[in-house]
């Protein structure tokens, strides 16, 4: 198991390398440049020549690439551009509200979608089988933005049961030690602050989850099917253990592996569809972040921002790869 | 003697396996090694063995289909198994492969006359009438129809189909057919017509025969020379008559005496074999054959016997046979 | 079996001639949600050509006369803010989002198809940098990378196509590199080469076709995720331009009148819906009658 985890490492090296060189040629191939965004349009091509030279940008390529590549390993992300705030600080509260919100998202996602998909198969046929499959398919054929729209318009302005904005109530803000303001609201005891939090997490969380759970429900609904054709489960049926017993205990974990395989590629959906979310939502998320970073410009917050959320996708997929075949024994480490 | 018009000279396949991560040392399976025979115009030189004792490999190592690893194949006086791709597209032109799988090897997806028409769009300068009517005379010729043409693979039956694939390897007038297996996923029934179309056309238009199979009894009915081999060697080579009436190595005796089909003159008690054939990954020092031999010697596990002439154009390779 | 007598009779043939296309076919029509969903698209891709006939307001221009109308009978799904009749609009989008869809899986397609032969086929290094190629895309969340590849292009309904195209083109790639990894195992590609035949025919004449059939369902599938990401980009303003009819803009360009106008939002992303629906259901249905193993 150790030098399979090494040897997944070292297949990592290449694609971070590719990545970041990916990341690089967008960034040069936006049009525009540093200098002018920093100085504005009136500024003198003399004094734009300046500060590139100032910034390295009349360099060539492979030297700006090799330093940029040395300033992401030492850990400097760079300055922004609009802000002039190191990116590295300024980027973590951006990234722990998405974190949240991926999170919440992935628990709907999975709790409503794993037990849609056992119910679905095990009364197979039935109109709750229907239901749940065409509801299914609905979710993953509705835009994101759209539900995320319908959803304001119904829980927030016709019956404002729901906050349709933001993270938290601006009357009364809640102080941020990790983030995660659900767990910060816990550390501090703070009871009315979690539950404003978590109101303001319910739309948003629906929204990003619902492709997800739509999804996970499906792929739950089709392993369940073969499992519980299965014999073992025939034998504890034969046995007389209850069916709830039967669907929950001995069919679950076998039918939750298929689901484990396509968390990762769920993360990834998540990623994506974060940028939209929280541009409907008013969540101060990195996708928001990276996105008006490309309205304005800002090459360094684009570059590292997106460079980031990557890394971090490609790293949840090794572990849920390893995960996997740590659950799976008939995966072999080679 | 007549000069053989082909001849495969110390052929050698052996495959690299995959080296783990921290072994220093290169293994091989040996898949063909060293392997010699030559076939004579209008003859059938049939090639016996279990399956995984290389002599389908073989087959397709003489056309390198799959890279022979070292070994020469001489055909016209040239050694064939070291041209390029190019050079053997005029070698296909008089060597044909029948396949084994009559349902693997045409493409499901094209209609019969297409798959025999293949051959001439790639390899004959006919025009497209042309092509046609040599498809329809190669119809004809294998026992089907004109009218089949334009059906499709799986509305046939896998004696038809191995029909197609006949038609199919005809098509350019080689010079010799190496028919891997063609009869071995048949009905016993069908197999004997597909026999006796092989010998029809043998007859009919001068061809030679590399005839493959696991199977004794239909070897011994198309084949004129044998050659038994084991793990990768021929390890008994003979004509027909010699090798059927007077097996010399042990392990032809014991293949012959399970072989219900066959009255072998010698044949006093079925001789059963232990166990399996041994990996090629990692083949018994001295004779291969050795842990399954029922007439063992002590320097059988140590020395490897070479292949000997015992007279009229028999050979063997048997420590048994060393006086 | 000793007799050389002639014992070849000729063979009767069981099953009378058909195309495969039809076989394939006739299966599909047995998917009830296959034809549901077909149904859907048909009648998306009619209205898409039938606008003009449809619709007696023009979809594009300023009426200040008859701003945020609810939809009644003259305007059966009311006006936006600038007074334009959203049917109009919605008709109009059917030719954007069916153009967009259909022609971005193409090009995903041809050149995720291209790379995936050449590295499924020619394996060893070839295979290598195509499949780093491939895991280095997947490791972008793809709607970030079609926001990049819009900010190098510069908005636009076209440059919205391209970048979808782009970002599409692993999944194709590596469906059909699978694809030939498995077909050129098959004892007719052997078959081929034993006749001399090249390798770029064997690639086009054999090795493509049968693996046309996964590329089919998974495009029809595309086609659905494609017109969701165009629609994204429209309404991230990174797609179709201001005037455009097309159903993500719209969305982003009447969000603020959630409230006054719902109507507004109403239609358009259920058009999307709509039509997303119809390909993913068509698409679902292709796979179970054509190819029950993948999945």
């Amino acid at each position: 198991m150790k030098s399979y985890i090494a040897r997944r490492l070292l297949q990592l090296i290449p694609v971070l390398l590719g990545m970041s060189i990916v990341v690089f040629a967008i960034i040069h191939a936006i049009p525009g440049d540093p200098a002018t965004v920093i100085l504005g349009d009136q500024a003198t091509p003399e004094t734009v020549a300046d500060l590139k030279a100032e910034m390295g940008l009349d360099q060539p390529i492979t030297t700006q690439y090799a330093s940029y590549v040395k300033d992401i390993v030492t850990g400097d992300l760079g300055t922004s551009l609009k802000t002039k705030k190191p990116i590295k600080e300024e980027i973590i509260p951006y990234l722990m509200a998405t974190v949240e919100l991926m999170i919440i998202s992935m628990v709907i996602a999975i709790i409503i979608g794993v037990n849609a998909g056992i119910l679905a198969a095990w009364r197979r046929a039935s109109w709750f089988d229907y239901s749940a499959m065409l509801i299914a398919l609905i979710g993953v054929s509705i835009p994101v933005f759209w539900l995320g729209l319908m959803e304001q318009w119904i829980f927030a302005e016709k019956f404002g049961w729901l906050p349709s904005t933001g993270r938290m109530n601006a009357r009364e803000p809640i102080e941020a030690i990790t983030g995660l303001l659900l767990l910060d609201t816990t550390i501090q005891g703070n009871w009315t602050g979690f539950v404003d939090a978590f109101k303001h997490l319910i739309l948003p969380g629906i929204a990003l989850g619902t492709i997800p759970m739509a999804i996970i429900a499906r792929i739950t609904r089709s392993s369940m099917l073969e499992v519980l054709n299965a014999d073992y489960v025939r034998t504890a049926r034969a046995k007389g253990l209850s069916e709830l017993k039967i669907l929950y205990k001995h069919s679950l974990k076998n039918a939750f592996a298929p689901v484990l395989t396509i968390i990762g590629m769920l993360v990834g959906l998540l990623l994506g569809g974060a940028v939209l979310t929280e541009t409907i939502f008013g969540w101060p998320g990195i996708g928001r972040y990276i996105y008006d970073a490309i309205g304005s410009r800002d090459y360094p917050v684009i570059q590292s921002g997106i460079l980031l959320v990557s890394t971090i996708f490609v790293f949840v997929n090794l572990f849920v790869d390893l995960l996997y075949a740590r659950l799976d024994p008939r995966i072999k480490y080679r | 003697m007549k000069r053989p018009l082909l001849e495969v000279k110390n052929l050698k396949l052996h495959y690299p396996i995959d080296k783990g991560f921290l072994e220093k040392e290169q293994n091989y399976v040996k898949a063909i090694d060293g392997v010699n025979f030559s076939l004579y115009e209008n003859e059938t030189f049939g090639l016996v063995g279990e399956s995984g004792c290389g002599k389908s490999t073989t087959g397709k190592a003489i056309m390198k289909l799959i890279e022979p690893t070292d070994g020469e194949v001489i055909f016209q006086d040239r050694d064939i198994s070291k041209f390029s791709r190019s050079e053997m597209r005029s070698v296909y032109k008089n060597i044909q492969l029948i396949f084994q799988d009559p349902f693997a090897s045409l493409n499901p997806r094209k209609a019969v006359g297409k798959i025999i028409e293949e051959p001439l769009i790639v390899n004959s300068n006919l025009d497209s009438k042309a092509r046609q009517e040599r498809v329809n005379e190669l119809l004809e010729t294998v026992g089907l129809h004109a009218y089949h043409a334009s059906r499709y693979p799986h509305e046939f039956s896998g004696g038809q189909r191995q029909r197609i694939g006949i038609a199919r390897a005809l098509a350019l007038n080689p010079k010799i057919i190496i028919a891997d297996e063609a009869v071995s996923a048949l009905d016993v029934s069908i197999q004997s017509q597909v026999l006796n179309l092989l010998r029809k056309l043998q007859r009919e238009l001068g061809l030679t025969y590399l005839f493959i199979s696991h199977d004794l009894s239909v070897v011994k009915h198309i084949s004129d020379k044998i050659g038994v081999m084991y793990l990768g060697k021929i390890i008994e080579q003979g004509t027909k008559d010699g090798v059927y009436t007077k097996p010399l190595h042990p392990y032809t005796k014991a293949l012959l005496s399970a072989s219900p089909a066959i009255k072998s003159e010698n044949r006093k008690e079925r001789i059963v074999l232990k166990g399996d054939m041994p990996s090629p990954m990692n083949p018994p020092t001295g004779c291969a054959f050795h842990p399954r031999c029922f007439a063992a010697k002590p320097e059988c596990n140590k020395i490897l016997p070479e292949l000997r002439d015992v007279g009229d154009g028999h050979f063997v390779a048997c420590h048994l046979y060393n006086e | 079996m000793e007799s050389t007598s002639e014992v070849i009779k000729p063979v009767e043939i069981k099953a009378a001639k058909k195309p495969l296309w039809l076989e394939g076919w006739k299966r599909i029509k047995r998917q009830r949600s296959a034809m549901f969903g077909l149904s859907i698209v048909l009648f998306f891709i009619l209205i898409g050509i039938l606008a003009p006939v449809l619709t007696s307001y023009p979809y594009d221009g300023f009426y200040p006369d008859r701003t945020l109308i609810p939809p009644g009978e003259e305007h059966w799904f009311g006006t936006d803010d600038q007074g334009r009749d959203i049917f109009s609009r919605i008709v109009f989008g059917a030719r954007i989002s069916l153009w967009i869809g259909f022609f971005s899986v193409i090009g995903s397609i041809i050149v995720g198809c291209l790379l995936g032969l050449i590295a499924g086929f020619y394996g060893k290094w070839a295979d290598s940098i195509i499949s780093r190629f491939f895991d280095i895309m997947l490791a972008f969340p793809s709607i970030l990378l079609a926001i990049a590849i819009v900010a190098i292009l510069g908005p636009s309904l076209f440059n919205a196509l391209i970048a979808i195209a782009i970002i599409n083109i692993p999944t194709y790639g590596r469906l059909i590199r699978s694809r030939v990894l498995s077909v050129k195992e098959e004892e007719y590609i052997m078959s081929a080469r034993s006749i001399g035949m090249s390798d770029i025919r064997i690639l086009f004449q054999h090795i493509l076709p049968n693996s046309i059939t996964p590329i089919i369902v998974q495009g029809t599938l595309g086609i659905a995720t494609a017109i969701l990401e165009a629609a994204a980009l429209g309404f991230l303003g990174l797609g179709a331009q201001p005037g455009e009819p097309e159903w993500g803009k719209m969305l982003a360009d009447s969000r603020q009148f959630l409230t006054v106008a719902p109507w507004t939002l109403l239609f358009p992303g259920f058009a999307i819906m709509l039509t997303v629906v119809g390909f993913n259901m068509f698409g679902d249905g292709l796979r179970d009658a054509l190819d029950p193993k993948m999945k």
